[in-house]
């Protein structure tokens, strides 16, 4: 039997431990990384004038007015207006949210699609793990941005669609690592003990075979955000992401290539705001994939 | 050696089977009845019919699918709804335009991303690796479409010494060939460099840690031999056959610079398609650079093989 004493120094322990454990020290690891933490910053940042947009954005981001049409950078707008007399700042603004959300959803849709099917291939493996395979391979055989772009030519031109194309086109990937995950850690000491004992399949494959891969996971899709936010910027560019009138960084910058002689402040700004966006991204990304690999500390 | 080709070459098939079927399969995401909206603002009912009739609609699926890869097999790809000209015919014709482009894109990536990567590695920790490294990240963060509209301005526009669109074959007139391909090829090719860039630092940081490096500087070989001659060589294999699975990226990349810089190539095509609803472009295109992308893979593979014969068994 455990007496007082001992109890009250293993609950002494305890805080010690979980300060300790893999995730504190993951996080830990992360945010001596100043890269990671600018990174963080920056999408906090981001996130928050696009949540703010309608409180903080200075004009209607659709509103337009033809007295000034492309005016320069000025103290009444900071950022210059558009073609139609629009505040670029407003749109830019209004624009970080589809961009965000569509970096988001579509790569919720990606993990959704992709880490279930990547787990049962992983998991059964034998037929349907081929079957899936060859299906993964095949999508992964069509360029990224060319599956997106006839998916969402198919679809129709929305940003609904847009998030769609993308996230579809992104699921193989997750179908991969999550497979690639699941064949390493399914014969773990751990997991073996866990069906020795009778547990059923689904109940291995989520408790003890799923929170081992998450932060595999996790760092994908870090990064594949960030490939999504450039694919939406991209399929918006084309005229299939985000319709006009809507603020998109990608549209902006369609609009902005007629007038790159007499309004450039069109296409700088937009550019920059996607630039730095994929940046802070990647910036995580990079920092979460080091601070969850032991090797890499 | 050739059992590993034939496998190889077997494993191919499926994914091809399975590429096929998803690009048939797209079709029928369009919302309603296909016939009518491949027909788009035409509502002819001579057009309709010649649609259904085309890709036998009034078929079950299956049996659209069997038609329609029979007609892949034997290289009809359908024919364009809008210029009326058989799709095959059409991707062909702007097949080289976008070889010429992706092929300098290529060259740039293999020396810009090789040298920062390989500079970066050498001379870790300094300002140089960080310089690099900084590039590598700017690569990958930026949106190619954006880096194009920008060099516009900057070289078209503002200083007036690169055209701003057009395209010349390199076999018509190479200068003004180089001078109206040189800024998309740059804008195409600065993220691959980028990925390069990060494999070779990557590569070359493993062997120059490596007993063979480290008995070759300590035989007294100048430390330039040991870079070029020893590390490099064993250093670029999986960075140059990774080189050739990135031109995946360098096709998808294609549709958006060729589109900023008015090129009348493959990625312009399914873009001009893809607005004039002409749906047998779409699929022609996906399923033609979809199989260039297989067989790159397939030739990354052997190549990778060919100079490593530990794989070979």
């Amino acid at each position: 039997m455990v007496d007082t004493t001992e109890q009250e120094l293993l609950r002494l322990a305890l805080p010690i431990e979980s300060a300790d454990s893999p995730r504190a020290r993951a996080i830990r690891a992360l945010l001596l990384r100043k890269a990671a933490v600018f990174g963080l910053l920056l999408i906090m940042l981001f996130t928050g004038l696009a949540l703010l947009a309608p409180l903080i954005a200075p004009y209607d981001p659709t509103a337009q007015s033809w007295a000034n049409v492309r005016k320069a950078p000025s103290l009444a707008h900071w950022f210059g207006t558009d073609e139609v007399g629009r505040d670029v700042l407003s749109r830019l603004l209004y624009g970080a949210r589809a961009s965000l959300m569509a970096g988001g959803i579509s790569i919720a849709i990606a993990l959704s699609i992709g880490a279930p099917l990547g787990m049962v291939a992983g998991y059964l493996g034998g037929f349907v793990d081929a079957l899936l395979s060859r299906l993964t391979d095949a999508m992964l055989a069509i360029p990224f941005l060319i599956l997106a772009i006839a998916l969402a030519a198919f679809l129709g031109p929305s940003l609904g669609n847009a998030m769609i194309a993308i996230g579809v086109s992104t699921a193989p990937i997750f179908v991969r690592l999550t497979r690639a995950q699941v064949m390493t850690v399914k014969v773990e000491d751990y997991v073996e003990g866990a069906r020795a004992v009778g547990n059923p399949r689904w109940r291995i494959a989520v408790v003890h075979i799923l929170p081992n891969i998450v932060p595999a996971l996790l760092v994908q899709a870090t990064l594949s955000i960030a490939a999504a936010i450039i694919a939406e910027a991209s399929l918006s560019f084309l005229g299939l992401g985000q319709q006009p009138p809507a603020p998109s960084w990608g549209s902006m910058l369609n609009s902005a290539q007629r007038f790159l002689a007499s309004a450039p402040w069109l296409a700088i700004w937009p550019g920059i705001a996607i630039f730095l966006t994929v940046l802070s991204f990647n910036l995580v990304g990079d920092g979460l994939r080091d601070a969850l690999d032991p090797r890499r500390r | 050696m050739l059992t590993f080709f034939g496998k190889r070459l077997l494993q191919l098939l499926p994914t091809l089977l399975f590429v096929s079927l998803i690009i048939f399969l797209l079709q029928h995401l369009l919302p309603g009845d296909p016939a009518l909206v491949m027909a788009g603002e035409e509502k002819d009912p001579q057009v309709i019919a010649q649609i259904r009739a085309q890709y036998h609609l009034d078929q079950p699926i299956p049996i659209q699918y069997l038609y329609w890869l029979n007609g892949v097999v034997h290289g009809d790809l359908g024919e364009s709804l809008r210029i009326k000209q058989p799709v095959l015919d059409l991707v062909l014709e702007k097949l080289p335009v976008t070889a010429q482009l992706a092929t300098i894109a290529m060259l740039i990536a293999l020396v810009i991303g090789i040298g920062a990567g390989v500079v970066s590695a050498v001379k870790k920790g300094s300002a140089w690796d960080y310089g690099a490294n900084a590039f590598a990240l700017w690569g990958i963060s930026t949106p190619n479409f954006w880096l194009g509209i920008m060099l516009i301005f900057l070289f078209s526009v503002r200083l007036g010494w690169l055209p701003a669109s057009g395209y010349v074959s390199l076999f018509e007139d190479w200068r003004t060939s180089l001078a109206s391909t040189i800024m998309p090829a740059f804008v195409l090719g600065n993220a691959i460099a980028a990925i390069l860039m990060r494999h070779t630092r990557s590569a070359m940081l493993t062997v120059l840690d490596s007993d063979y490096v480290r008995t070759a500087r300590a035989k007294g070989l100048p430390e330039r031999t040991v870079i070029l001659k020893h590390a490099m060589r064993n250093a670029l294999t999986p960075v140059i056959t990774l080189g050739a699975l990135e031109f995946g990226t360098l096709l998808s990349g294609a549709v958006l610079t060729e589109q900023i810089f008015s090129i009348p190539g493959f990625g312009k095509l399914i873009v001009d398609a893809v607005f004039n609803r002409d749906y047998a472009v779409v699929q022609g295109v996906v399923l033609v650079t979809a199989t260039i992308y297989i067989v790159l893979n397939l030739l990354a593979d052997i190549a990778y093989v060919l100079v490593n014969p530990r794989l070979r068994t």
